[in-house]
């Protein structure tokens, strides 16, 4: 099946998107990264959303921000779901309910909330049975939906209301757990990490993802305005320098092989990326903090790019 | 009405109700297993694995992915099923919600079986009472033969109200017990079935539609309030099911009560489930041995609740014992006990009642438990003021 919106023009007219209207806060980046992932393909799509930010602001009865098929079941269960839905696409199909030339793709979309904590089982359930569906993580590091409390996703020294910078804790003091090393784990068809700031890096993801025989992931940086603290106008430069800091690298795993998308040429220091957000007003001035978070993304870039080396990527 | 042919089988409940499953070979079925119902999931996988129905059966990993992969499922057009028992029905409470408020027919086999702690295999009904508010239509058997007719009507009840349904068995007494019962050929179950015609449907991807948005202040009443209706309208759909059912098989289903020796009885006892056999042994010895005016009423739906029925039949009783296989920890015994009288309370003809606790976790239900409830009842009869609303029987107190 052809795909769509290869250039930016492409890109500006496409009508798959988000409907205007939707309550998601000024700045937000999901509804770009929903726009990307829908222009990324023409098949036709279901998508289960688990409770959070993105199913509270595009769905408030009587309207939707949706053009495709949604359904919202609960938090920790939006993979749980699609896989009844696909598992039904695939009986009804065998069974000549629905016609067999008829392709639909499946696409789950979560927070790291319902991601990274209460929903990983019902995931990692899902990816071991093989489910052909695409999960889609925006990666806001934190539960903000309720108020920006930390979740397993928020960065060390990070400071949230459950996390808060006070006279004697700085924030959060652990770091965020690896979760598309947890979801390479399952051997998934295809996984991914991607920034909307690379967006046509992101489309070809989505795009393989959904050519990929079996369950995909891709964990996409979305920046939180209220919850890192940093002005609205700001949200795609910070996905961009979280990359070009390597605090987020572009790569992507597929066939037990690690292919990194983007190396900087000259990385800037993490410090670029944690300035503009006030979630870490507290450590600017505290050079050790911010060493400690320099030496951990080296650590984990490092880490990739042996990964890399030793496992290449094979399509 | 012609009866269909029948074939005669000795069977287990849970193996009854796996065969009722393949006959009726859903479309899909999302199950986790557990014990006293494990079973129904492990001859259910049997039957897929032999090509015996062509379901798409999801292994979840939890009976909350089990209950949140149904709900995919049933939206997006599939018949479904699914099977747990006690501590796997209260991990699926949170979607069991969601399934009946977004109108989704799943039919569910459940196995009662008691809540922890303690931790215990066996029969009691708190499982189920504990999501008696959530929605379902809930129907109880007494024995292995009911438990494979409810399976097959209860699908048929489901998609006729747009409503979730669960059939339950007693642990063990019926999951486990070995019967002769006669069953349908898989055609004819099939043909009665027929297809699902959903009200929606999420693979319908040239209509889209949004399912489960947020529903605030301004709507959420008057969506809650349809559901309510459909639980008002469900009477009559089960009504018609039970009908339907007779009218192709030839075979008559209690529909929600099986009154018992209830004409002219001075005493009668509310029981559900397989208890009700020996109940219905111990009116038999009353009534023609001593010439006691003694009756038995079996509830058998008890979602949603029958009043006016009951109180057609029980209007005129003078003690009424209502006997509960859970309790509801509210110092008044057991939810049937409760609603009860509240059903009753309604009428001015109305019985006195007492609330009796029985056989929880497993604990044996011999004739005896009977036998003192009746000898409680002619004490209240007497004159006599119990301290307590409730009377627990069968236990060490």
């Amino acid at each position: 099946m052809a795909q769509k919106a290869k250039t930016l023009r492409d890109l500006a007219r496409m009508k798959r998107a988000l409907a205007p209207g939707h309550r998601a806060c000024a700045g937000c980046p999901f509804p770009v990264i929903v726009k990307l992932v829908m222009s990324a393909t023409d098949y036709p799509l279901v998508v289960a959303n688990a409770t959070g930010c993105m199913e509270v602001t595009t769905t408030i009865f009587p309207y939707t921000a949706w053009p495709v098929n949604w359904i919202h079941n609960a938090f920790e269960n939006a993979a749980a779901t699609i896989s009844g839905v696909e598992a039904a696409y695939k009986a009804l199909k065998r069974k000549g309910k629905i016609p067999a030339d008829k392709e639909i793709k499946f696409v789950a979309f979560g927070g790291d909330g319902g991601t990274y904590d209460i929903g990983l089982q019902a995931l990692s359930g899902a990816l071991e049975r093989g489910h052909n569906f695409l999960y889609i993580l925006y990666n806001n590091e934190g539960y903000m939906n309720t108020g920006i409390q930390r979740s397993s996703a928020t960065p060390k020294y990070a400071s949230t209301t459950t996390s808060p910078a006070g006279k004697v804790i700085p924030g959060k003091l652990q770091w965020r757990k690896e979760i598309t090393d947890i979801i390479i784990a399952h051997n998934p068809a295809y996984a991914a990490q991607a920034s909307p700031a690379f967006w046509s890096d992101l489309i070809r993801k989505v795009q393989k993802a959904l050519e990929a025989d079996g369950p995909s992931f891709i964990n996409v940086i979305s920046p939180c305005q209220p919850g890192w603290n940093y002005p609205p106008d700001l949200s795609i430069d910070l996905t961009k320098l979280a990359v070009e800091t390597k605090y987020w690298p572009l790569y992507e795993y597929k066939n037990g092989g690690w292919k990194v998308n983007y190396k900087p040429r000259k990385p800037l220091p993490v410090i670029e990326f944690l300035k503009p957000q006030r979630r870490y007003k507290h450590i600017l001035n505290r050079p050790e903090l911010i060493e400690e978070i320099q030496q951990e993304v080296e650590k984990r870039w490092e880490r990739l790019l042996k990964l890399e080396e030793a496992f290449p990527l094979k399509e | 009405m012609a009866k269909r042919k029948t074939t005669r089988m000795a069977l287990t409940g849970n193996e009854a109700m796996a065969f009722a499953m393949k006959q009726i070979n859903p479309d899909v079925v999302a199950a986790y297993p557990i014990t006293p119902a494990t079973q129904i999931v492990e001859l259910f996988s049997k039957y897929v694995a032999d090509g015996e129905v062509d379901t798409e059966f999801v292994p979840v990993e939890s009976e909350h992915s089990a209950m949140s992969a149904c709900v995919g499922a049933s939206a997006a057009g599939a018949r479904v099923m699914t099977g747990t028992a006690s501590q796997g029905l209260a991990l699926m409470h949170e979607i069991l919600y969601i399934a009946s408020a977004l109108r989704l027919p799943i039919t569910m086999c459940v196995v009662n079986r008691t809540l922890s702690a303690p931790i215990n295999i066996h029969c009691d009904h708190s499982d189920t009472m504990g999501s008696r508010d959530a929605g379902w239509i809930q129907i109880y058997t007494e024995n292995v033969q009911e438990a494979y007719a409810s399976t097959i009507v209860g699908v048929r009840t489901a998609e006729k109200a747009n409503l979730p349904v669960m059939v339950t068995t007693d642990g063990f007494v019926l999951s486990h017990g070995m019967e002769s019962l006669d069953v349908f050929d898989d055609e004819d179950v099939r043909e009665f079935l027929g297809q699902r015609k959903p009200l929606y449907n999420v693979l319908d991807v040239d209509n889209p539609i949004t399912v489960g948005p947020l529903d605030l202040q301004d709507y959420f009443f008057e969506h809650k309030r349809g559901q309510i209706e459909a639980m008002f309208e469900a009477k009559k759909h089960i009504y018609d099911a039970h009908r339907e059912f007779a009218e192709f098989f030839g075979v008559e289903l209690p529909v929600f009560m099986e009154p018992y020796r209830l004409d002219d009885a001075e005493y009668a006892i509310v029981v559900l489930g397989s208890s009700a056999g020996t109940g219905k042994e111990v009116v038999d010895d009353l009534r023609d041995e001593k010439g006691m005016k003694v009756g038995l009423l079996r509830l058998r739906i008890f979602r949603p609740f029958p009043y006016e029925e009951l109180q057609q039949v029980l209007g005129k009783v003078k003690y009424l014992a209502v006997m509960d296989r859970a309790d509801s920890l509210n110092t008044m015994g057991g939810p049937v006990a409760t609603e009860i009288a509240r059903a009753l309370y309604h009428f001015s003809e109305r019985p006195i009642i007492h609330s009796f606790v029985y056989g929880l976790g497993g604990r044996d239900v011999p004739p005896e438990n009977f036998y003192e409830v009746i000898e409680k009842m002619q004490w209240i009869a007497a004159g006599n003021t119990p301290d307590r609303m409730v009377t627990y029987v069968g236990v060490r107190e």
